[in-house]
């Protein structure tokens, strides 16, 4: 039987706006002017619900935010308070909105069970923080798992003096994937059969067709139990990539005048996928990352995973559309938008490339090429010597013999595109840094993976069943290096705080998500100015709930004594 | 200020500092500080629906349970003689640290009834990456070709995945007249095109004093999805020692139609 509330929210849904029918205003194609429709000021309402949303005249449940999917754009200025209340208007779910990058008072962060207690069903919430940052960011469901049904979007907050980049007109660009299964049959699936989404697995007829890894290497990978083609785990076959919503065929468009200096702010909302970004025929001159400005670097093409944003220049200037092309990482599909002079305006899609296989490096075996003798060096798979701290659980598959800083090269399947690609090391910070001290001492933290049982921890421990949390002193300066022994890039992401990439550069790029690619080692210099407690997690929404998350504390609280 | 001309000192001292690329690890070493309880989040929230929200908390990211029920086998055995249908599979629920898992298997003779019927409930642990250890209950129906009731076991045994991705599991039992057997299965899957799977799958029965029966199948099933795929394939059997009933011939083979399927 179906209720009338139902009814209402179906019909609509299949009567609104756009082929998605809930797009919030600036997600709308061909959304003019300098700055898209916002929530701004110092008092927003938003509202947590629960709609039907129609994405490819297919509909599927989504939890919403005043209605919308992706969620109302907060635009805020440097410098003012806001006070944003959450009401939660789902039925028998708590909900919780957790600001991306955004420095704010611990208990404002938003994650239910270490910042507050989360927002129960009928319950309303008030965020209430200065803003004290300027630049690209969004915001996110920190609850079960309802980011990946919707519950995710932009905010923009205008600096309080002029922006140190020049543009003439910008658009929002959320990035994301919609699947019309539940995200905890997703999670079960992987749990069941780990390549369960995997539909571009090496075959016996590619074999014969001479495609993929040669036969030894086949054995030799099959002994090792490790599948060259497991890129990510949720993939095209299951998921639509969206651009601010609107499916591939919907084709969201933004317009641009012949000559403008347009900004793109790139967010990577997405649960599971790492997307490779571009415009045929355009530049793109990367301004800003994470929110912070960056040194400008152009290039063709860059990686971004989940959780991350990149402001983007481009500077069209003929009368022409161009396709904008957000290719999943695994290359089983793509988001795709168009920026054109005019509305109905399209360019060519290219066709997706063929996805990439793991190498041996990807499984932290350095440079070598197959061979594994390395003198003085356990090159095994799993062994304790290379890792002395991280008890070899079920959860840890391989213990990578020799991370490598993967930072100056091109991203997983970008190494041989024929043109440009932004690495991190790259990455300059605009600006001076603020704390010229060096480091006072390290910590190691390893990604482990288990891929045959999709399980996902820090130092081979899910949080799930007791973990203890990694300390910090209130100011001290803390190097972090984060080792991945998996075979597949984690986005890691620190609540509250930015961190300084070590990757080379006097002015070390500030950061507050990094994706550490398979086989690689990051270094990230840390203020631990913020004092309380924040969530430390891998950003592919799965990992995260597979355990792959902890707490990191910051002490003394403000009135503690040190 | 003084911070930058520290800064600049440490520099002249150390050139690797800020961005030591090799060890990636700072000249000098601070201790860590100690770890924190009380939660941050208590001071300010009621400390009570902050222990319910730590808890889910706890479920959400790394606790939580899953099921699935599988048949890997739902056939029909066209062979000389009697036709049979064959059933093999299993349903577990649990998390990463333990399972409970059923196992169950049977075959029905035209004619005849069931010839085999067993169940299996164990308990799961993972040792190491790969492998389960399960331990349990097993119990035969009675066939009706025997006048005896039914038997129970005490199960112990693996499932895991070896290298070369053989799917392999062994078990053995002991029953409630006191004999000892064991179970050894082995399988592995060809993957001929994304959807077209060859599946070779050896079983060996052993019990005490010799008795034997291997059982060889090799099935081809294409995935219409993941979850669902029909396929055909032969199966030989083959019984040695006192496992051969008089009268009857030691092996047979049969051709098989049949689907894979789970959720
Ligand atoms: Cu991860």
């Amino acid at each position: 039987m179906m209720t009338a509330f139902d009814r209402r929210t179906l019909l609509r849904g299949a009567l609104g706006l756009g082929a998605v029918g809930l797009l919030p205003a600036w997600a709308r194609a061909g959304e003019v002017g300098r700055s898209p429709a916002a929530l701004s000021g110092e008092e927003i309402k938003l509202t947590v619900g629960h709609q039907m949303a129609t994405i490819d005249g297919r509909s599927g449940h989504a939890v919403t935010v005043n209605g919308s999917l992706p969620g109302p754009l907060i635009r805020l200025k440097e410098g003012q308070n806001v006070r944003i209340a959450v009401t939660n208007a789902l039925a028998d779910e708590d909900t919780s909105i957790h600001w991306h990058g955004l420095l704010v008072p611990f208990q404002m962060d938003g994650v239910p069970g270490v910042a507050f207690p989360g927002i129960k069903p009928g319950e309303t919430f008030t965020y209430d923080f200065p803003v004290r940052q300027a630049g690209t960011y969004w915001w996110h469901s920190h609850s079960g798992l309802q980011e990946q049904v919707g519950l995710y979007a932009p905010m923009i907050i205008d600096p309080a003096g002029e922006d140190p980049i020049g543009y003439d007109r910008e658009h929002v660009v959320v990035l994301s994937d919609w699947s019309f299964l539940h995200p905890h049959a997703l999670f079960r699936k992987l749990k069941v059969n780990p390549g369960h989404f995997n539909m571009q697995k090496q075959t016996f007829a590619g074999l014969l067709a001479g495609q993929d890894q040669s036969l030894k290497d086949r054995v030799a990978w099959g002994k090792m139990r490790m599948d060259p083609t497991d890129i990510a785990d949720v993939t095209g076959s299951v998921y639509t990539y969206l651009v601010n919503g609107h499916g591939p065929g919907d084709n969201w468009t933004g317009l641009f005048a012949s000559g403008e200096r347009v900004r793109l702010r790139f967010i990577n909302a997405a649960a599971m996928t790492i997307f490779n970004v571009r415009i045929p025929g355009l530049s793109l001159e990367v301004v800003a990352v994470d929110g912070q400005p960056v040194s400008p670097v152009s290039v063709d093409e860059f990686q971004m995973a989940p959780a991350e944003t990149f402001d983007v220049i481009v500077r069209p200037t003929e009368d022409q559309a161009f396709t904008l092309v957000a290719e999943a990482s695994d290359r089983s599909g793509l988001a795709r938008g168009t920026l054109a002079p005019r509305l109905g305006m399209s360019a060519p899609i290219p066709p997706v490339r063929k996805r990439p296989l793991a190498t041996m490096k990807d499984m932290g075996m350095g440079n070598m090429h197959g061979g594994m003798d390395m003198p003085g060096m356990d090159m095994s798979m799993r062994s304790q010597s290379n890792a002395p701290d991280v008890p070899l659980t079920p959860g840890v598959q391989t213990i990578a013999p020799m991370p490598m800083d993967r930072m100056a090269e091109p991203p997983q399947g970008l190494e041989d595109v024929g043109h440009k690609v932004l690495t991190y090391a790259q990455l300059a910070n605009l600006h001076e840094s603020t704390d010229k001290r060096p480091p006072g001492r390290t910590i190691e933290i390893h990604l482990t993976g288990n891929m045959e049982r999709f399980m996902w921890a820090f130092d081979g421990e899910a949080f799930g069943p007791i973990k203890k949390p990694i300390a910090f002193r209130r100011d001290e300066r803390v190097r972090v290096v984060l080792i991945n022994d998996t075979m597949m890039a984690h986005p890691i992401h620190l609540h509250g705080h930015f961190f300084e990439l070590v990757n080379g550069q006097e002015r070390q790029p500030l950061k507050h998500t990094v994706n550490v690619a398979p086989g690689g080692k990051v270094a990230f210099d840390l203020t631990a100015s913020e004092p309380g407690d924040w969530a430390f997690h891998c950003h592919l929404l799965l990992h995260m709930h597979a355990g792959m998350f902890n707490v990191v504390t910051v002490r003394p609280l403000d009135g503690e004594a040190a | 200020m003084i911070l930058d001309l520290q800064h600049e000192q440490h520099q002249a001292a150390d050139p690797h500092a800020g961005h030591d690329m090799g060890s990636m690890k700072p000249a000098a070493e601070a201790a860590p500080p100690p770890v924190v309880t009380p939660r941050a989040a208590d001071r300010l929230f009621d400390p009570k629906a902050m222990a319910a929200a730590r808890a889910q908390l706890m479920v959400e990211h790394g606790g939580a349970s899953v099921w699935t029920v599988r048949a890997d086998q739902l056939e029909y055995r066209a062979r000389k003689g009697a036709d049979a249908q064959a059933f093999e599979g299993e349903a577990w629920w649990g998390t990463d640290a333990g399972k409970w898992v059923v196992k169950a298997r049977g075959e029905r003779i035209d004619g005849e009834g069931w010839e085999k019927g067993e169940a299996e409930l164990l308990k799961a642990w993972p040792i190491g990456p790969y492998f389960d250890l399960q331990a349990g209950v097993r119990y035969d129906l009675a066939p009706p070709k025997l006048s005896k009731g039914g038997r129970s076991y005490a199960a112990l045994g693996f499932e895991g995945l070896a290298p070369y991705w053989f799917e392999v599991q062994g078990a053995a039992y002991l029953s409630d007249r006191g004999d000892v057997s064991a179970r050894a299965e082995a399988s592995y899957d060809l993957r001929l095109t994304q959807k077209l799977i060859l599946q070779p799958r050896v079983e060996a029965d052993l019990a005490e004093a010799g008795a034997a029966t291997l059982e060889g199948g090799l099935r081809l099933r294409y995935e219409i999805t993941r979850e669902f795929a029909p396929y055909v394939g032969v199966v030989r059997e083959r019984a040695f020692g006192p496992a051969v009933v008089a009268g009857e011939r030691a092996g047979s083979t049969a051709v098989v139609i049949g689907v894979r399927a789970w959720r």
